[in-house]
């Protein structure tokens, strides 16, 4: 029986710390030697441009509407060009004294679009809500009654035309294109033809071909004596080109739903529009939310293109406001970066919204 | 399996599905059909009551206007059809550049929102946020504005190794075509057969062995190697045309010009944020067991990326991936906002000119729509040789 001799273990290392801005750091960018370098690089790129990035944006810019404040040697940029052209680019070639009209039906609009996202406002008379807005939009931007002074169409622009384009051809585009993808899935061959023609030929072209289409070649197509105005036809256009495309999302969502789903409903007897009603849509539409909101929000930024054909909505406005106007046009860089602000708030906000919607739809997919 | 089946009635009546089906179709065609006659009629009519001529005889008279930039000379006097042809070339050579730097740049940008390093993946992520919330358009008149304002004039242009960079664009040199050339370009056509026999003995000795040889690295090499061993042997023709500085503007070289650089690089921005998005999308898909599973059978890192990972992740990438490179070509007409003769460019000025508003906008829809289509064939035979086999 030998004596155990007392052999002390050493001690353990202490855990590595997992929580807490210090490992967090570690771990996140000082992990090896590539990550440390890379966050050394990138770090050092940052450091470097973002205080003359931010210099030149906020601590050297001037502000003042006054361009010769902005001609002085060393100053950053110009925000003055917006100080003293943002009606413009705001509102369009509108007559100046009437622009708390279209602010009015702009702000409206905006109201309305808010609400509609929200779960509290999703009632019947949501759609009541929505006519009598749009009527209101419609009667302050157009005038001629109620004593307001008439304002031709072609006089409208920047951000109420920028609202109004994506949120018309947005609504009329949804019924369209269920009907298109519908017709698509359709069993009758003739229905299915010509839904795919439709789909195919706009997917093909780009958009741009389709608005000169509207603006050069829709005058033709009408009979002698009855011209449309130029607004509309843009709209009709870009609501075609974005009923093909959201017809195509939705379809995909159709062909997801199984099979079974639809003998069944043919088993509990009902007919094509019953299923397709209660059974078929609800599911399929639940199921491309995501890829629907990714629609919106580009057929949002499309509309920027209708400025080639002369409209001015916010890009056209800018470029209206600061084209005839030698001694603002230098500082345009500043205008675009203004615009491209207003974009991103727009289309990020949907962007967030959508994520948000996706967790609402799957939520019954929980357990 | 037939008795499972209702049976078809066949009689007229409109119980029966198949006949109500025919006449919803028969009404639907001709609702269709006299949309199209009444347009056509109205088209015609229009026509007629303002002496538009229509037809495509146009395209054979001189055109009459100059284009600033085409890959073969181009002078006023050549007719319509050669104007549309440069501008086709331009638009093609804006789309084919356009997705190679777009899927480097939204691959590399994609993978990067993987990285460990959470600084890369933040700029990633911001990347992808902003170029993609902006109208592609406003941000082609961006670059547009500084690469002809923001940049010196061509005097003082930047000078980056061989080539400058100004208000006129980018000049870089180009090499001076000489026989040896040839020479080189057999070399490389030789190194290619020898590639191709190369990887195919080498599936050979991995079915009879199983012993995996590089795949990728040798066949190179040989390639590589052969042109190279041409070019020698052609006399190692190594004469470079560069540009220099003149007494009032950059002369000699290639150049490309701010128009073209601003349609690329915007271009290639903005789609490089949707494709990153679609790479995202595309390695998430596969699930974490697969890596996994790879390294429990021994493969290194590169070797279960290159079998395991990739072949499932591009079955999920090449469809959305399709539609991007769709979308690049079509965007590549708002060049027109910015003056890159394109082909939307071009037909508008033709449609300025003669008024053939209906011929001008046929023919750019249907350049569109043959790439469209065209490239979609391709990548939809691409897609169905790497989809799963299945039973």
């Amino acid at each position: 029986m030998t004596a155990t001799l007392f052999q002390p273990i050493a001690p353990r290392p202490a855990p590595v710390q997992h929580r807490g801005l210090i490992a967090w750091v570690r771990v996140n960018l000082f992990g090896d030697f590539v990550t440390s370098l890379m966050t050394l690089v990138i770090g050092g790129a940052i450091l470097y441009w973002l205080p003359q990035l931010l210099s030149w944006g906020i601590f050297r810019a001037s502000w003042a509407p006054n361009f010769d404040a902005c001609r002085v040697e060393g100053v950053g940029a110009c925000w003055g060009v917006v100080t003293e052209k943002y009606r413009i680019i705001l509102f369009g070639r509108y007559p100046f004294e009437e622009q708390w009209r279209p602010l009015v039906a702009t702000a409206l609009m905006l109201g309305l679009l808010v609400a509609s996202c929200m779960r509290a406002f999703w009632h019947a008379w949501l759609a009541l809500l929505w006519a009598l807005v749009l009527g209101v939009f419609f009667t302050l931007m157009y005038g001629g009654s109620l004593g307001l002074l008439k304002v031709e169409t072609d006089r409208w622009g920047g951000l109420p035309l920028t609202l109004l384009l994506s949120t018309l051809s947005l609504t009329m585009a949804f019924p369209i294109a269920l009907v298109v993808a519908l017709g698509r899935r359709s069993n009758l061959p003739a229905i299915k033809t010509v839904c795919t023609i439709y789909v195919e030929l706009i997917r093909g072209v780009p958009l741009i071909s389709v608005l000169f289409m509207a603006s050069f070649m829709f005058p033709l197509f009408m009979p002698e004596g009855f011209s449309i105005d130029v607004l509309i036809r843009v709209l009709v256009g870009i609501t075609l080109f974005a009923a093909a495309y959201m017809a195509e999302v939705i379809r995909g969502g159709l062909q997801a739903i199984p099979k079974g789903q639809i003998e069944a409903a043919a088993t509990l007897g009902l007919s094509y529009w019953q299923t397709q009603r209660k059974i078929v849509l609800p599911q399929a539409l639940a199921m491309v939310v995501p890829s629907i909101m990714n629609n919106f929000i580009s057929t949002f930024k499309d509309t920027s293109l209708v400025t080639i054909v002369s409209l001015y909505e916010l890009t056209g406005a800018l470029s209206l406001a600061l084209n005839s106007d030698s001694d603002w046009r230098p500082f345009k860089i500043e205008g675009y970066l203004f615009i491209a602000a207003i974009y991103f708030v727009f289309c990020f906000s949907m962007s967030r919204y959508s994520g948000w919607v996706e967790t609402q739809v799957n939520k019954s997919k929980l357990r | 399996m037939t008795s499972t089946s209702p049976p078809k009635k066949k009689s007229w009546s409109w119980r029966s599905q198949a006949f109500r089906g025919l006449i919803y179709q028969l009404i639907a065609i001709v609702l269709i059909g006299l949309a199209v006659w009444f347009l056509a009629h109205n088209t015609l009519t229009n026509m007629k009551a303002r002496g538009i001529q229509s037809g495509f005889d146009f395209l054979l008279g001189p055109a009459g206007f100059d284009i600033g930039e085409s890959l073969y000379a181009f002078d006023s006097a050549q007719p319509y059809w050669q104007a549309f042809l440069v501008g086709l070339t331009n638009t093609l050579r804006i789309a084919v550049m356009g997705i190679v730097l777009t899927t480097i740049l939204g691959t590399l940008i994609g993978v990067g929102r993987f990285s460990r390093n959470a600084l890369v993946r933040g700029v990633c992520y911001a990347y992808v946020e902003f170029f993609r919330n902006v109208p592609v358009l406003l941000q082609l008149l961006m670059w547009y504005l500084l690469f002809t304002e923001g940049l010196p004039d061509s005097l003082d242009a930047w000078v980056i190794g061989p080539m400058f960079l100004s208000k006129g664009g980018l000049s870089f040199p180009i090499p001076v075509w000489a026989s040896g050339h040839l020479w080189g370009l057999l070399g490389l056509l030789l190194g290619a057969v020898f590639a191709v026999l190369y990887r195919k003995w080498a599936y050979q000795q991995f079915e009879k062995t199983g012993v995996l040889k590089s795949m990728f690295w040798v066949p190179l090499g040989l390639l590589l190697a052969t042109g190279v061993l041409g070019w020698l042997i052609g006399g190692a023709p190594s004469t470079f045309n560069a540009p220099i500085k003149g007494e009032f503007a950059i002369e000699n070289g290639g150049s490309l010009t701010p128009e073209f650089l601003a349609v690329l690089v915007g271009l290639t921005i903005y789609t490089a944020a949707f494709v990153a998005e679609v790479v995202r999308s595309g390695i998430q898909s596969v699930a974490r067991g697969q890596s996994e599973a790879a390294s429990a059978l021994g493969l290194n890192p590169s070797q279960s990326m290159r079998l395991v990972m990739l072949p499932q992740a591009l079955r999920v990438i090449i469809p959305p991936m399709t539609n991007q490179f769709l979308n690049l070509t079509k965007n590549s007409s708002l060049a027109v906002a910015i003056g890159y003769p394109d082909v939307v460019s071009i037909a508008n000025t033709s449609l300025n000119q003669t008024g053939r508003a209906v011929e001008c906008i046929a023919i750019v829809m249907l350049v569109y729509l043959t790439t469209s289509l065209s490239t979609s064939l391709l990548m939809n035979w691409y897609n169905t040789r790497s989809a799963i086999k299945e039973r």
